[in-house]
């Protein structure tokens, strides 16, 4: 590197004029698949398509608009029943989004609450929650579910529910160690020092400090949930018909693969970006906030 | 003198580990008065964080307990508060500083909102009131343009300037007793001469009772009037700071004087202690320090020294200056 005049020039010490600045730069594409897909969900209803319950059976199995045989009247084509496809995903998007969104959101609450409370307390509440977590964690979801489906029946809250109860462990794994660590720290003891009770601490100087964490964790676990209500959904433990919701669109083109393709690879794909969005967002924001992160 | 602020008496702490019972603080007592600092020090494990922790109750649980004693603060004893009686305490009448300025601050508040916080909850003060007297005690730490300073994060500060924001929190009830446990160990050494004039002022203006945890004899001889020496969990000796620096009754303090260097001595090696710091978990009988003693005699290894006035204000618990004990054959070495 060629020294500029009156540069600093010590051996072994090489420092460049202008070091390159790492600047605020989220990721174009997630975050556009991600607007988009939340935008079509929220306006669903204004957006003049056709209704995706209604059934025409003289419809059935159009194909998508630009295949010779396909209408522009239904772009993706339509189902079994003659249900227009872009509609149903459309609306399929507020059931998908909205299992991700709220299973997630209760999950990590109720998992960071656990880790944080372990962390915290140490000894025996801390050895009792974790044994809790680590027989939640091996518990399988899809069981869970399909045991929810055959008791109570499938439903979109026993799919949340089902989900929620087996996921949250995670979070409380992942909090728990974090709390560990930031408990080691002296501004902990310092708060408890001032007089701080174990409240405040937790909410004041623990809670915050696990943000970035929880923030982190939940994006990438939404495109994980998503696909866990897809399976559940295509298993037939999930939402219920004629709801239409991602996963049991797939599983009712299954059987019409080879002639309707079209029935089965649209919400998959549906599923595969909105997934694939959510994770790319997921790995940025852990590569911002906490690159201690990386073997989520 | 009167009454002293803060009144140990006979502190009993234990440390239950995987290796045994360890007594950290064991029958440690001391006093300090209004505007007096007492420096506190010792190796490493001589149990001086222990006591201060004990004094705010803060001991790591469910490790270590606080077996007996009292502690004194203003007339009420510490040791029989609740616990909900004692948060109140902590913050408000005694305060204390850590060691380590990188991580004593929340790093996700500003300096600010911190300072705002621990005003807000002794002071009941809320608004631009909150705001101001948060700048004018960032001010009284000699921060410059505390007001810009309340608006940074905790990483935009450098270490010297992060103890002073901590040193303000501490004052700012402002407390009756400030425990400052080595907080200029990880400062460089122009900043430490800083703070230490810095607490210096603080005590002046609040007349805090000030116990410095140290291992630095240097920073003792500079701030504190009286010194405690601690080992093995007790206090060996105790006496004015002149006093027990040019004339040591315990061994183990005259060693530990004789292990700095002196400008204008004659460069001589360095006596290093012989040994090394005992096993807590393992005491042995009588006096812990014997097996590193140059002056120990068969009585030491036998029975624990009783504290023996030295001189009016001056305490060891040693065996050569014990009452009757006389000296050994030897004598004592000069």
């Amino acid at each position: 590197m060629p020294a500029e005049p009156g540069a600093l020039s010590l051996p072994g010490l090489d420092v460049p004029a202008a070091a390159p600045r790492r600047g605020w730069r989220p990721p174009r594409f997630p975050l556009a698949v991600i607007g988009l897909f939340v935008a079509a969900a929220m306006a669903a209803p204004l957006l003049g398509l056709p209704d995706p319950h209604a059934q025409a059976l003289r419809d059935r199995f159009k194909p998508p608009g630009w295949q010779e045989a396909g209408s522009w009247k239904h772009p993706l084509g339509t189902d079994r029943l003659g249900r227009d496809l872009l509609s149903r995903i459309v609306w399929g998007a507020r059931v998908s989004l909205a299992a991700g969104v709220l299973t997630v959101l209760v999950a990590s609450a109720f998992g960071a609450a656990v880790g944080l409370t372990a962390g915290y307390y140490g000894g025996r509440v801390d050895a009792t929650l974790m044994r809790i977590t680590d027989a939640t964690m091996s518990f399988p979801v899809i069981l869970l579910a399909l045991i929810l489906a055959v008791t109570v029946g499938p439903s979109f809250a026993n799919v949340v529910t089902a989900i929620a109860v087996i996921l949250w462990a995670r979070y409380a794994r992942v909090i728990r160690a974090q709390v560990l660590t930031l408990m080691q720290l002296d501004f902990v003891a310092q708060a408890r020092i001032a007089g701080a009770g174990a409240w405040r601490i937790i909410t004041r100087h623990l809670l915050p400090n696990t943000l970035g964490t929880l923030l982190v964790l939940v994006t990438l676990q939404i495109g994980y949930v998503i696909i866990l209500e897809a399976s559940l959904s295509f298993l037939g433990a999930g939402i219920p018909p004629p709801t239409p919701a991602w996963g049991s669109m797939i599983a009712e083109g299954r059987d019409f693969v080879t002639s309707a393709w079209w029935v089965s690879l649209f919400p998959g794909l549906a599923i595969l970006l909105v997934v694939l969005a959510f994770n790319l967002l997921g790995d940025w924001l852990r590569d911002t906030f906490d690159p201690k992160l990386r073997q989520l | 003198m009167s009454r002293p602020v803060v009144d140990v008496r006979d502190l009993h702490t234990h440390l239950v580990t995987r290796w045994g019972t360890v007594k950290a603080v064991d029958g440690v007592s001391f006093s300090v008065g209004e505007g007096e600092t007492l420096g506190l020090v010792g190796e490493s494990g001589s149990g001086k964080s222990m006591t201060c922790l004990s004094l705010l109750r803060l001991v790591p649980r469910p490790a270590a307990r606080i077996l007996g004693g009292q502690v004194w603060l203003d007339g009420e004893d510490l040791l029989a508060k609740s616990e909900a009686e004692m948060r109140k305490i902590r913050g408000r009448r005694i305060a204390m500083i850590l060691q380590d300025p990188m991580s004593s601050l929340n790093p996700v508040f500003s300096i600010g909102m911190q300072m705002r916080e621990a005003v807000a909850l002794y002071h009941g003060l809320r608004g631009r009131g909150l705001a101001a007297r948060a700048a004018e005690l960032l001010a009284a730490v000699r921060i410059p343009s505390p007001a810009e300073r309340l608006r940074a994060f905790p990483h935009q500060l450098s270490g010297g300037m992060r103890q002073r924001v901590v040193g303000a929190m501490a004052i700012a009830a402002p407390p009756r007793l400030l425990i400052a446990d080595e907080p200029t160990t990880s400062l460089d050494l122009t900043i430490q001469a800083q703070y230490l004039g810095l607490l210096e002022e603080l005590q002046e203006r609040h007349r805090l009772a000030l116990v410095f945890v140290t291992h630095n004899l240097g920073i003792v001889a500079r701030i504190c009037d009286r010194v405690a020496v601690m080992y093995a969990g007790r206090i060996v000796e105790m006496g004015p700071v002149r006093r027990l620096f040019t004339r040591p009754a315990h061994p183990y303090s005259r060693a530990l004087l004789e292990s700095i260097p002196r400008l204008g001595a004659r460069a001589a090696r360095l006596t290093a202690i012989e040994g090394q710091p005992p096993d807590l978990a393992r005491l042995p009988a009588g006096c812990a320090f014997a097996p590193r003693c140059p002056s120990v005699m068969d009585r030491c290894r036998v029975e624990t020294p009783p504290e023996t006035v030295v001189e009016a204000g001056h305490v060891t618990r040693c065996w050569l200056e014990a009452p009757g004990a006389g000296a050994p054959a030897g004598g004592r070495p000069a």
